[in-house]
């Protein structure tokens, strides 16, 4: 047996959709102009599948902190913190984001991904379970593999069927560790964080918040979900994301002065080059801005509230709530390629996500509204569904 | 009481509902290469059998499973430790 051949099935299904036209799969961006504005091929489109919330990449406070840091710092660490140091700017964000957050501890992680194997990959050996929102990303179930923590599911924020597999763990559930997400990624929607902290007062357990899409987005602060909803100080972790709201790449976890601990003991921490100068150094200004501009998140939810109405108005199956991501069901795996493409058509770049990356089996085009959109450009992008109605309808 | 067997017709059952009637569901029947479940599909077919036996059952025992006998073994255990011997 050939060492790619356990690939099979999936390579059948990449070059099943790559057969013609545009693959969702290796979406080229030819240009980007703006936040908001790209090329594909040689149509210009509106780009509403970036994740890019606050509109936060093209900030000129933001591209100057970097600038700057590039021409004083060099491109790159070129190692790990543990065995090639800290950066000034490694160990200032960490205290910016920790005095944002309220926390004693912070760590700067190289990618979010790698700040959920850090901390979740570390904290939650063979000994412990973990009880994982079904929902939850692709990272959060790896770093529970690769701690070899014991796995147990609960209902997609079903917060009743969170407590029924507490209760069965019987003592154990003290000490398990419940994982959500602020905003999950698919649906838009967010965590019952009220209920599971209600849960966790009276069964025991410690509560880590993935707040990768609500953090900048939610809350009077822009802390996330858990401000949000006035429970951070039930929450134990926070673990977040800078290439979304932050607009640059890397993550952070906010938790207890405990938690410092674990730089010496997260392989993924200490093995792993730190996030470049002029990364830091964006991210630092975008967190400032955060801080400072509550306006970007009114914009932001004024356009989620302008396109997830104008679509259901058009008739179209939305997630259960308003949110900056705006998911579309749209049939087939088929007829989902075929509406994704027809879009890029009309001028708009959304995502494809197909199961088994999707809750339940839906084939889906997924928005994601930013800040930095006009007003004109979500009626563009309404517009562009408006005319692809019949081809959704045909997808039933 | 539960016995081994009525534990493999109880996977069996589940599965059915979870895919296409086409399929012939046997016990030993490969869920990901005959049935066609994706890992999403196996984890939900796990929680089914949770809810079934009130037990907690961690994912991780799918990484050995790859036909309805062997899940059904892997729950023998977990069965047993709640429920008595099987």
């Amino acid at each position: 047996m050939g060492l790619y051949d356990k690939f099979s099935r999936l390579a059948a299904e990449r070059t099943h959709f790559q057969d013609s036209g545009a693959s969702p799969f290796g979406t080229r961006i030819d240009a980007v102009y703006s936040p908001t504005e790209g090329r594909i091929g040689d149509k210009d489109v509106i780009l509403a599948g970036t994740n890019n919330y606050l509109g936060l990449t093209f900030d000129a406070q933001a591209i100057e902190a970097a600038q700057q840091a590039l021409a004083a710092e060099g491109t790159g660490t070129t190692g790990s913190r543990m065995a090639n140091g800290s950066y000034g700017g490694h160990t200032a964000l960490e205290a910016e984001l920790a005095a944002f957050l309220d926390r004693p501890s912070v760590m700067v992680f190289s990618t979010g991904y790698v700040a959920n194997l850090g901390i979740i990959g570390s904290l939650a050996g063979p000994r412990e379970v973990v009880l994982l929102d079904a929902d939850c990303h692709a990272s959060i179930y790896d770093a529970c593999a690769l701690g070899g923590a014991q796995i147990i599911r609960f209902q997609h924020n079903d917060a009743k069927d969170l407590e029924r597999r507490m209760l069965r763990l019987g003592a154990q559930a003290k000490d398990a560790l419940i994982i959500v997400e602020g905003i999950y990624s698919m649906l838009g929607d967010t965590a019952p964080l009220k209920e599971i902290v209600d849960i966790k007062r009276r069964l025991g357990g410690y509560l880590l918040v993935d707040e990768a899409h609500s953090f900048g987005v939610m809350g009077p602060n822009g802390r996330g979900l858990s401000e949000a909803l006035g429970v951070e100080a039930d929450v134990d972790i926070i673990l977040g994301t800078f290439s979304k709201s932050l607009a640059a790449i890397g993550g952070f976890a906010a938790g207890r002065s405990g938690m410092e601990v674990l730089r010496y003991a997260s392989r993924p921490y200490i093995f792993t080059a730190s996030p470049s100068p002029s990364v830091v150094a964006s991210v630092r200004s975008a967190l400032r801005a955060i801080a400072t501009r509550p306006e970007l998140r009114e914009c932001l939810w004024s356009n989620a509230h302008r396109l997830y109405d104008g679509l259901a108005s058009l008739g179209y199956a939305l997630g259960p709530h308003v949110s900056p991501v705006v998911p579309v069901m749209v049939g087939t795996k088929e007829q989902g390629l075929g509406f994704w493409r027809a879009l890029i058509d009309q001028g708009v770049y959304v995502n494809l996500v197909l199961p088994p990356a999707t809750p339940a089996g839906v084939t889906l085009v997924r928005c994601s509204v930013s800040a930095a959109h006009t007003p004109q450009q979500i009626d563009q992008i309404i517009q562009a569904f408006s005319v692809l109605r019949p081809l959704a309808e045909l997808a039933g | 009481m539960f016995t081994q067997h009525t534990i493999l017709e109880n996977v069996l059952i589940c599965l059915r509902d979870m895919v296409p009637l086409s399929e012939q569901v046997g016990p030993d029947s490969d869920l990901v290469n005959d049935l066609g479940l994706e890992s999403v599909k196996m984890m939900d077919l796990l929680m089914k059998l949770e809810d079934e036996y009130d037990l907690s059952i961690p994912i991780n025992i799918l990484m050995d499973v790859r036909t309805p006998r062997q899940l059904a073994n892997a729950l023998v255990a977990y069965v047993e430790k709640s429920h008595g011997a099987v």
